[in-house]
């Protein structure tokens, strides 16, 4: 790994979230959690317990707690949602669509336990289509960060954004190794600079194509790693920028190929400037049970995967 | 307090103005929008504390929500007549680049709405996230919610009357429009609601049914119980049977008038029995 880049010890994303909610509750007296009985899964005990007031147990009942946090924003409030990203999303399309980003109401959406990394509860849970539901919803922004402090530096700085939001995290423990004022909406986060191939990666798989990166640096490939938090509203100006010198990409997301972070990236450069792009990302599957680790390996989100990814990209040049 | 004989001035007018509204883009819901003008007009003329200097977060007034958002011509009447916006906006009901969307809507900022609606089950939801704000605030105001019937197959609605009863937001008095009609026929047709009065009482709710939803007088006194039998640790519903397609003759008492307009001929009869009490907005 890079001298700037050290892992500090793995943490979930997961506890990102749940310490800055907790921060939230003493500094922002607006703020209202929800929950849909997954309130220790989401790190959501201290809040509850500083803020009873302010927290919304609404049981398993998702399309109810989205109505209802939509109805606390009409009220002034600032309301958090909590559950799994499946039953942040797919389950309540419809009332997140009309009753929150149609009508314009500042909820925050955040979901844990997305993508693969879920892990033993498979496919049902793992969901890979999220980004895509949520980022095609005029008005929304879609944010999945990649480590514990970048997870809980969003969740501080979406209390402050005015408007809804995705906040998409996840299960496993991960390593923690961006800066904690490193983070802000929308600008993505150069964490490795290079001129052979600009590797854009979002979520988990970003310390993955750190790795990747150290790893071709051996072999002479200067990767320049790019972390897209921020998937929309996107950081255009970065991508191009990083794209005008390395003259081709590799995406990475644990996520759908269809509708995910490698298509917004695609649709800007098909545009404005195209260029070879490999995706790394879910190929029209769903997921199964299994660690972690093996999951990424087996659909093809691994290191080695990037690695190739990068070796045939440079080859298209 | 405003007349029974005022009020029902103005439920003439709010009639009238479904009818044109309909008839002049050919499309919309006349028939639950006819058959929910009474309450409608009672709430907002006589019931709610609300503030036609309309701003969304409505501290310090009563609010309203319409879950059954497809009745939009009657909102939009009552709302424009109560002052929220020009009655002649009313024109554009439907129309390109209006406020006044086929379904209700924020998106374009028309005054007296404050979450769109149309797709339905969510407004029970969306006014108790309402009812719960005011409770944080300490406001002592409460929140309406109108739904339709049929709008009760939604598995959503269940949700939110199982949440209110367990969490006791007893400052929200939902009302549903019990006219036993939908899309494709009867209630009991098309999927019975079996028991509905035992059904809310079942979770926890304070139960009232209003036998004539289209008498004004009736209206307000079941508002007022509504408002007594509230603060005491229930939430509170009114079943109110209503007519749907009321004060038209032609379209009571079928479903054929749910989501169709009438043409012409059908517009001048049904205007020939509403009575201009207010002033047309000119088309």
């Amino acid at each position: 790994m890079s001298n700037k880049i050290i892992n500090t010890g793995n943490r979930a994303t997961r506890e990102g979230f749940g310490e800055a909610l907790a921060e939230l509750g003493r500094t922002n007296k607006n703020v209202v959690a929800l929950c849909a009985d997954l309130l220790g899964s989401l790190n959501m005990q201290t809040f509850i317990a500083e803020n009873p007031d302010r927290f919304v147990q609404v049981g398993i009942a998702e399309a109810n707690m989205m109505g209802i946090a939509a109805g606390l924003a009409i009220g002034g409030k600032i309301p958090f949602t909590g559950t799994f990203a499946n039953f942040s999303t797919g389950r309540v399309y419809d009332q997140i669509r009309q009753s929150i980003a149609y009508s314009d109401k500042n909820v925050k959406i955040c979901a844990s336990h997305a993508g693969l990394t879920l892990g033993e509860d498979g496919a049902t849970h793992q969901i890979l289509e999220d980004i895509g539901m949520m980022k095609m919803l005029p008005g929304m922004t879609v944010i999945n960060p990649c480590d514990f402090n970048q997870t809980k530096a969003a969740t501080l700085a979406i209390a402050d954004f005015h408007g809804p939001v995705y906040l998409r995290f996840g299960r496993p423990s991960w390593p923690n190794f961006t800066s904690v004022d490193s983070f802000e909406i929308g600008k993505a986060l150069l964490l490795q600079e290079g001129t052979d191939v600009s590797i854009f990666a979002t979520g988990h798989l970003v310390w993955t194509a750190l790795e990747a990166a150290q790893e071709v640096a051996a072999l002479g490939i200067r990767c320049e790693v790019i972390n897209i938090h921020t998937i929309k509203p996107l950081d255009n100006q970065a991508i191009l920028d990083s794209v005008s010198k390395t003259k081709c990409v590799v995406s990475c997301e644990e996520h759908q190929r269809n509708g995910g972070l490698g298509d917004s990236i695609a649709q800007l450069l098909s545009q404005k400037m195209p260029v070879p792009q490999e995706y790394i990302a879910v190929i029209d599957s769903f997921g199964e049970s299994g660690k972690p680790n093996d999951l990424l390996e087996k659909y093809g989100l691994g290191k080695k995967d990037i690695i190739a990814a990068i070796q045939n990209v440079i080859k298209r040049k | 307090m405003a007349s029974i004989a005022y009020l029902q001035q103005v439920a003439s007018q709010v009639r009238r103005d479904i009818i044109r509204q309909v008839a002049a883009v050919a499309s919309g819901h006349p028939g639950g929008s006819l058959g929910c003008t009474d309450f409608l007009v009672a709430l907002y003329f006589e019931i709610m504390q609300n503030n036609p200097s309309f701003y969304m977060e409505g501290k310090g007034e009563d609010l309203f929500f319409l879950s059954n958002g497809h009745i939009s011509p009657a909102w939009y009447s009552v709302l424009a007549r109560r002052g929220y916006f020009e009655v002649s906006e009313l024109a554009t009901f439907r129309k390109l680049n209006s406020r006044l969307q086929g379904h209700p809507a924020t998106h374009e900022g028309l005054p007296g709405i404050r979450v769109a609606s149309g797709s339905l089950g969510q407004g029970i939801s969306v006014a108790i996230g309402a009812a719960l704000a005011k409770k944080m605030d300490n406001d002592a105001h409460f929140i309406y919610c109108l739904t339709g019937d049929g709008e009760l197959q939604e598995g959503q609605i269940w949700e939110a009357v199982m949440f209110a009863a367990h969490n006791k937001v007893d400052n929200l008095i939902v009302t549903v429009d019990w006219n036993g009609q939908q899309i494709d026929g009867s209630n009991d047709k098309v999927l019975s609601l079996g028991d509905l009065p035992l059904k809310w009482k079942s979770f926890g709710w304070e139960v009232l049914i209003l036998e004539n939803g289209n008498d004004i007088q009736s209206i307000i006194d079941a508002l007022h119980q509504a408002k007594l039998l509230s603060g005491k640790g229930k939430p509170v519903v009114i079943l109110m049977k209503t007519e749907m397609g009321f004060g038209v003759d032609f379209m009571m008492g079928t479903h054929k008038w749910h989501g169709s307009a009438p043409n012409a001929e059908q517009t001048a009869n049904a205007l020939s029995q509403l009575e201009e009490t207010l002033g047309d907005y000119p088309l």
